[in-house]
């Protein structure tokens, strides 16, 4: 910072291009190529985060009444983007491999046999946000193929791509294109800092033109200030080796929540184990409204987010949760997992003893009252 | 004067508080006062004694603000402070208890049947089910005692969905209420020392029901006020709330939330002894169609304040 003012104070301190200057573009592509990408340096916009990206690309592409399709659940700041420009929004299921890609083929043939065509296609294809899945080599080329043949754009947002800790880099959807049909989103929120707000997308030259024209009317040009501190970070020549000390760091992270799960969760709750990213995608008996239980967690002091904010009609996605696996310590992570975990246990029990036709005393498992969170042992060895 | 206005605090509506703090903030500083905003955390206390202010606001809701809990600590500490005492909060916060003392003192209120946790848990509430559907019959609203916003407000639509509507009520508090159903319009009256103002009509745009994003998304909810009503009807409305405030106990002021059935007869839902100040709220709203701007209403309440401790200093004497 110091440096940035003593050095570049003149030029730091004056607007920009509206597309970014060429030495951070340098920096977007050499961040890119560590995913196996070499986009060309026109087909580069820097943005004031990925969400001015996604918003910006939605600006451009969608009217009111346009279908764009997203993965359900989808990144929940997708949604008011979605929403704003007033698109007729399909989510499609994922499961352990990312979007069904056969549902999403189905859909579209069904929107084809209306006469109609999804505006886009938005995916988070690696260690998706919020459900912590990564969408299959096998069904990145589908996906990709699909694009082809219906000419659909296919927006890939990669926040979380070199965040991985475990498992083989799989291709990302822009490199299997060729850039033809995928336009893709990227930060450097997840891999330097989300404050310094820089983003970018990359885009053909005709979608490119119009995104620019969008960005000049928001705000002219990214923080100059901003792209001088990424630059001086880049500079140094070590981001990544801070990006592997990232992954030391979130791997044991996650390890700590998914063994917390299996133990403080009851057998009724599922929930995915991601290679990578930050999230815990957790689903809980139909039963439990999350938006409810977060109530009774926030008064143990622990903090999910509900499902529903990940689906645009604000009602599926109920009784699931987000977790987030990598703002606290692996002991922080043990104790917020054990107090959701007594909570949600709590209400259950409390559930199937509402429902049961024949409540037998069983006193062995009764609850304490109270607060006390009695001790669950772990599943297996009880 | 100088004015602590009390915000935030932990509970749920910590957003809501904060927004009714920001605009009485405003409203007393071009009252011209001295604006003291402290957020109701641990150093609440230390910080209320530092300061020594001639009247503390209390901006906040929902359980720890509007439950008697500040205002027991200001009348330790001889601050005068805004709205009901320490009683009447604790009846207003309960539902379950104010809605015994409405019944006791002849002021309509939905039939209800309440229990908490333990009653299902280890008596077999569930098993009176049949009993309670009977009394009260379906859609059968199901909420916690103390909550605020529409917070855990659950309808059932049939016995199925009961169970589900108790685990969401009993997350926000270990009592819950069965309550029965009342079709018809939602209404609010907020009693200003004792005089009800003019009645809001709430009609949400969208859901089935008032819920907490309808309540505080601008848009999302048409409000009428006056609302229309036939005189002799807006006169039982009226005097339902006059005496649902005095039958709790209230002082300064309250909010009145009632719902009017078919038969056009008021039916009351609960009293809010610290009722929203932000742009959407329905005091504020009411109080301006009495002719009672924002300012003149803040100031009156400050007023009513500080009177009020003044007349209980003088019995103690
Ligand atoms: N018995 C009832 N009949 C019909 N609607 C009800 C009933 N109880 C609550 N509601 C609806 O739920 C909303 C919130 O209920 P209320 O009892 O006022 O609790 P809160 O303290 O959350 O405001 C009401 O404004 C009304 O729309
Ligand atoms: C999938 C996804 N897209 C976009 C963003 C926005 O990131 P930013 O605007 O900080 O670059 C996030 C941040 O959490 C994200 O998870
Ligand atoms: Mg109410």
């Amino acid at each position: 910072m110091t440096r940035i003012a003593q050095e570049s104070a003149a030029e730091a301190l004056q607007y920009g291009p509206t597309e970014g200057f060429d030495e951070t573009k340098a920096a977007v592509r050499m961040v890119m190529e560590a995913e196996g990408m070499s986009p060309e340096p026109e087909d580069i916009i820097v943005t004031t985060g990925g969400q001015q990206a996604l918003d910006l690309i939605a600006k451009t592409l969608v009217d009111p009444g346009d279908v764009v399709v997203c993965e359900a659940p989808t990144y929940p700041g997708a949604v008011p983007v979605f929403c704003s420009y007033e698109a007729e929004t399909h989510q499609v299921p994922m499961d352990d491999d990312g979007m069904r890609v056969d549902q999403l083929e189905e859909l579209c043939e069904r929107l084809a046999s209306e006469g109609r065509k999804p505006k886009f296609i938005y995916s988070v294809p690696s260690f998706q946000n919020p459900a912590g899945v990564t969408l299959s080599l096998e069904r990145r080329r589908r996906l990709v193929e699909l694009a082809h043949m219906r000419e659909i754009l296919v927006i890939e947002d990669n926040p979380y791509g070199l965040l991985r800790y475990e498992g083989e880099a799989q291709a990302p959807l822009y490199q299997l294109d060729g850039g033809d049909y995928v336009i893709y989103v990227g930060t450097l929120s997840k891999i330097l800092s989300p404050g310094i707000r820089i983003g970018w997308a990359v885009a053909p030259p005709p979608v490119m033109e119009k995104i620019a024209l969008g960005k000049q009317a928001t705000d002219l040009c990214t923080s100059t200030l901003s792209q001088y501190f990424a630059l001086e970070y880049f500079g140094e020549g070590r981001w990544r080796d801070y990006i592997g000390s990232l992954r030391e760091i979130y791997r044991s992270r996650r390890d700590a929540m998914l063994e917390a799960l299996d133990r403080h969760f009851p057998p009724q709750a599922t929930w995915t184990r991601p290679h990578g990213g930050l999230f815990v995608w957790a689903t809980l008996p139909d039963y439990i409204d999350t938006s409810d239980l977060l109530a009774k967690a926030l008064r143990e002091n622990v903090a999910f987010v509900p499902g529903a904010a990940a689906y645009v009609d604000g009602r599926r996605g109920s009784n699931s949760m987000r977790l987030n696996f990598s703002a606290s310590t692996a002991d922080e992570i043990r104790e917020g997992v054990r107090r959701i975990g007594a909570v949600l246990s709590e209400q259950v029990q409390l559930y199937e003893t509402i429902t049961s036709e024949h409540r037998l005393p069983q006193p062995a498992q009764r609850e304490p009252s109270g607060d006390v969170v009695p001790f669950r042992a772990p599943r297996g060895e009880a | 004067m100088r004015v602590a206005v009390l915000k935030g605090g932990s509970s749920l509506e910590r957003q809501v508080s904060l927004r009714s703090a920001a605009r009485v903030e405003d409203a007393l500083a071009s009252l011209g006062h001295e604006v003291a905003p402290i957020d109701a955390d641990s150093d609440l206390v230390r910080s209320l004694k530092e300061l020594r202010p001639d009247v503390a606001f209390i901006a906040l809701h929902g359980p720890g603000g509007e439950d008697g809990t500040p205002q027991e600590l200001l009348e330790i500490l001889g601050v005068p402070y805004t709205g009901p005492g320490v009683a009447a909060c604790i009846r207003c916060m309960d539902k379950v208890l104010a809605k015994h003392l409405l019944r006791e003192a002849g002021v309509p209120t939905p039939d209800w049947v309440a229990f908490n946790s333990t009653a299902f848990r280890e008596l077999g509430a569930a098993d009176a089910l049949e009993e309670i559907e009977a009394r009260l019959g379906y859609p059968l609203v199901v909420k916690p005692a103390a909550q605020g916003s529409s917070l855990g407000v659950r309808f059932a639509a049939s016995r199925d969905g009961v169970p589900e509507a108790l685990v969401s009520a009993l997350s926000y508090d270990d009592r819950v209420l069965l309550e029965r159903h009342v079709p018809g319009r939602e209404l609010a009256v907020s009693v200003l020392d004792g005089d009800p103002l003019p009645i809001v009509e709430a009609r949400p745009k969208e859901e089935d029901r008032f819920n907490y994003e309808a309540r505080y998304e601008i848009g999302r909810t048409e409000y009428i006020c006056p609302a229309d009503l036939p005189d002799d009807v807006a006169a039982d409305v009226r005097d339902a709330a006059s005496r649902t405030y005095s039958a709790l106990g209230c002082t300064g002021f309250a909010r009145v939330d009632l719902m009017l059935d078919t038969d056009g007869r008021p039916d009351v839902l609960e009293a809010n002894a610290i009722p929203g100040l932000t742009d959407t709220s329905l005091f504020p709203m009411a109080a301006d169609a009495a002719g009672i701007g924002f300012e003149e209403l803040v100031s009156r309440i400050i007023e009513l304040a500080v009177e009020r401790r003044g007349a209980a200093e003088a019995s103690r004497t």
